[in-house]
């Protein structure tokens, strides 16, 4: 059908594109393997980051200039540029729809401070400011009655080969609730689907879903990824759990203080620099609290309500009169699909947009507040151009032929031995990541993970599932979440050893410097093949 | 701890070697462990992304925060299809929202917000749309179409908002099988994690209501307000 839009995944990225297209003319359906308003994005407590000047005095050219300088020279700075001088139209559209921002006494929307911020820029609404801007864009999707297909798990992008470029022409899905591989034919298709924090497994603070499953598929389907190396460590994460404590705590003044009570770090560096020095501290065999006490129960239950329920659930404290127990857990992935200013991949027709995209403004650290930011500016990008890309091809390619191929390949995952338990495995493969492909990495030991990785993926077909069935086997699709981030986890590990240098969110010990040879983004595709891009 | 879970025609028992956990640790534990066929749902383990509802022992909870305990009987959410074991399907529940026109009706520019009109409906938009209150409804068992409480609560929170430029229709919108139909039974509001009470934005929205001049259509329609002997009924 022309003019039709598919958006893969139902976060704010995706709610952003599908509502932009649908403004822009698209017929618009949107494909979610839960239901909307159960992403990621709920999960952002901090803010997202506009100068409004509405505390402080700011400017957009700070917020570029302190975005620049956490990319480390990694990000393209024409892309900084466009996100932060849209970042006023950005919060205006979103209070236009409706978003319940915390407002000032005068009655402006409340700004508060971040790490790696120059000034008071992160616009929130509580410490729900991620929640309430993704179920406020959902009820927008609700008034302009965008379609949704719920509780579909991503399987593969559909190719076309036929002209001298390769366009997508479909994605099959497969149907939780059925078991049925489903086809769904669109020349335009938006893939929204989040980033790869879970293959550090439990030791990360993100939902069980950022499986990277979209960036797997549209590599396998001939897009290349960049920059996959350079994960963030939110540095206060609770110690048995990996539940994220906003930032917005040590924004307020929190400290962070090792066994000794001794303060060790300045808490509003960038979190890449916080990060290491919380796990120097570790090394050394200290353990690491956040201490917010002195701001006091009032403050703590009107600013930080959600951290207090959850210190006290996860690790059975009163951060009013305690101090919180952290450590940092693996948070963002600043890689991605590589995508062109229009949000384009380098298949025809297949756009990427949000944390499972690569927009080139984060490079080697992302500032907190940057990316509910990115989703909004880039989500408009991306539903304009997959819109207007929509309306003008013809492309009109029968996929049918590809059920009866995807279900087959189903049906081979199924007849896998299952002698070897792979959620054991998938465990293995978290803890052997935090250790080795953290926060400090050395080359030695990031080629035996990826001696390791390797041998893990051979041992697949001893895996698979012991659940044969089809209605809602979450076995089944469980194993194709850890086959995804096994074939990314090589990938990271290929671009985290050639990248023979320090910087941002990639430290390496054995060379601690960064280098200006690797000024550069490292472009890679589904077979490993590593290049460098400018 | 034992922990009884529905499954598709009975309840089967689980010994699990944990404790002083959450039901979400127990579930994680005989799905990785013991029996991989376990189906239900979960995300962001920290109570946010309403996947996780279940009922224990009765009543409506979000497994991630839940501190499981020996004995304890865990079964799906109510008023809903079952799709396997613990994992129902919301489809019917959340098109209540587009049924109640649960969102801002135009985009609107430049409207000043207080402090104060923020405050108005914070609560209410911290809802995580998990379903419990939906589960614990017992209009369902007399009307399928109720527009239901976290529907209604999400009509209050636009009603309430400043930058709603039309409230009119959308309390036009919910006389029918919406605000008169609640019994403020109150069932919703104890099992909101979130401390959101539905039955209080229906109460709101009833006096509301009468300021566009309606009123409780099973109030008077036999008797005045009164009962058959002539007492007051209310």
């Amino acid at each position: 059908m022309k003019n039709r839009v598919i958006v893969i995944g139902s976060g704010g990225a995706g709610l952003v594109a599908a509502l932009s297209a649908h403004e822009s003319g698209a017929k618009v359906t949107i494909i979610t393997k839960e239901y909307p308003t159960r992403s990621q994005t709920c999960m952002a407590q901090g803010g997202i980051n506009a100068a409004l000047s509405n505390v402080d005095e700011d400017s957009a050219e700070l917020h570029i200039q302190n975005t620049l300088k956490s990319a480390r020279s990694l990000a393209n700075e024409d892309a900084v540029r466009f996100l932060c001088n849209s970042a006023k139209g950005a919060i205006e559209w979103l209070d236009s729809i409706g978003v319940p921002f915390s407002r000032t006494k005068d009655g402006k929307i409340a700004q508060r401070k971040l790490g790696g911020a120059s000034a008071t820029r992160a616009c929130y609404a509580q410490d729900y400011t991620g929640l309430k801007i993704l179920h406020t864009l959902y009820d927008r999707c609700t008034a302009l009655g965008i379609e949704f297909l719920n509780e579909r798990y991503l399987l593969e992008f559909i190719t076309d080969e036929s002209s001298n470029k390769k366009s997508i022409c479909g994605v099959s899905v497969l149907n939780k609730r059925s078991g049925e591989v489903e086809l769904i034919q669109s020349n335009s298709v938006i893939v929204a689907t989040g980033g790869y924090s879970r293959v550090f497994h439990n030791y990360s603070t993100n939902s069980i879903s950022s499986s990277g499953d979209g960036i797997a598929a549209a590599l396998r389907a001939g897009a290349v990824a960049s920059d996959l190396e350079f994960i963030q460590f939110h540095p206060t994460s609770l110690r048995g759990s990996s539940i994220l404590i906003s930032e917005s705590a040590r924004g307020a003044g929190g400290y962070l203080l090792n066994s000794k009570g001794e303060r060790f770090i300045n808490e509003l560096a960038p979190r890449d620099e916080v990060s290491r020095a919380i796990h120097d501290e570790i090394l050394k065999g200290e353990s690491i609290f956040l201490d917010i006490r002195h701001l006091g129960s009032e403050f703590i239950e009107k600013e930080l309500p959600q951290e207090a329920k959850l210190a006290k659930l996860y690790e059975n404290i009163d951060p009013s009169l305690e101090l919180i127990p952290i450590k940092p857990a693996a948070h963002y992935t600043m890689g991605g699909l590589d995508v062109d200013e229009k949000t384009s991949t380098n298949i025809q027709g297949l756009f990427a947009v949000g944390e499972c995209a690569n927009h080139r403004v984060h490079g080697a650290n992302r500032l907190g507040g940057n990316s509910l930011l990115e989703l909004v500016v880039f989500g408009r990008v991306a539903g304009e151009s997959a819109a207007k890309f929509a309306c003008e091809q013809d492309l009109d390619i029968d996929i049918k032929r590809y059920k009866n191929l995807h279900e087959e390949n189903l049906e081979q995952i199924k007849s896998y031995t299952n002698e070897i338990n792979f959620y054991e495995k998938y465990s293995e493969l978290g803890e052997m990541f935090y250790k080795d492909v953290g926060i400090k990495r050395d080359k030695k030991t990031l080629l035996c993970t990826l001696e390791n990785v390797k041998e893990m993926k051979k041992a697949l077909k001893n895996m698979g599932v012991s659940d044969k069935g089809n209605i809602y086997n979450s076995n089944l699709i469980e194993f194709l979440e850890f086959k995804n981030m096994l074939f990314l986890s090589e990938l990271i590990l290929l671009c985290a050893i050639q990248r023979d240098e320090s910087r941002g969110a990639h430290f390496r010990v054995d060379t601690q410097e960064s280098k200006t040879a690797f000024d550069a983004h490292t472009i890679i595709d589904k077979d490993g093949v590593i290049s460098y891009e400018n | 701890m034992k922990i009884s879970i529905k499954r598709e025609d009975s309840h089967e028992i689980y010994d699990v070697p944990l404790q002083d956990v959450t039901l979400l640790e127990i579930l994680n534990e005989i799905k990785n462990k013991i029996d991989a066929t376990l189906a239900y749902s979960s995300g962001c383990r920290s109570s946010v992304c309403g996947s996780c509802a279940v009922r224990v022992n009765g009543k409506e909870v979000l497994a991630c925060s839940y501190k499981a305990e020996d004995g304890d009987v865990v079964e799906p959410l109510l008023n809903v299809p079952i799709e396997r074991d613990l994992v129902v399907n919301m489809d019917k529940a959340y098109g209540f929202n587009s049924k109640a026109k649960a969102y801002q009706s135009t985009i609107v520019q430049n409207i000043k917000l207080s402090d104060e009109d923020e405050k108005r409906n914070a609560l209410q938009s911290d809802c995580i749309l998990c379903s419990a209150c939906y589960s614990a409804c017992p209009v369902y068992a007399v009307n399928k179409e109720f527009l239901g409480p976290f529907s209604l609560t999400r009509v209050w929170r636009y009603v309430s908002d400043k930058r709603e430029e039309n409230p009119k229709d959308k309390i036009d919108n919910i006389q029918m099988d919406g605000v008169w139909d609640c019994t403020l039974c109150n069932a919703c509001t104890l099992v909101c994690p979130q401390g959101i009470s539905s039955k209080a934005d229906i109460e709101k929205l009833r006096a509301r209501s009468v300021m566009f001049g309606y009123s409780d259509p099973s109030f008077g329609s036999f008797d005045g307000g009164f009962g058959f002997d002539g007492s007051p009924s209310f």
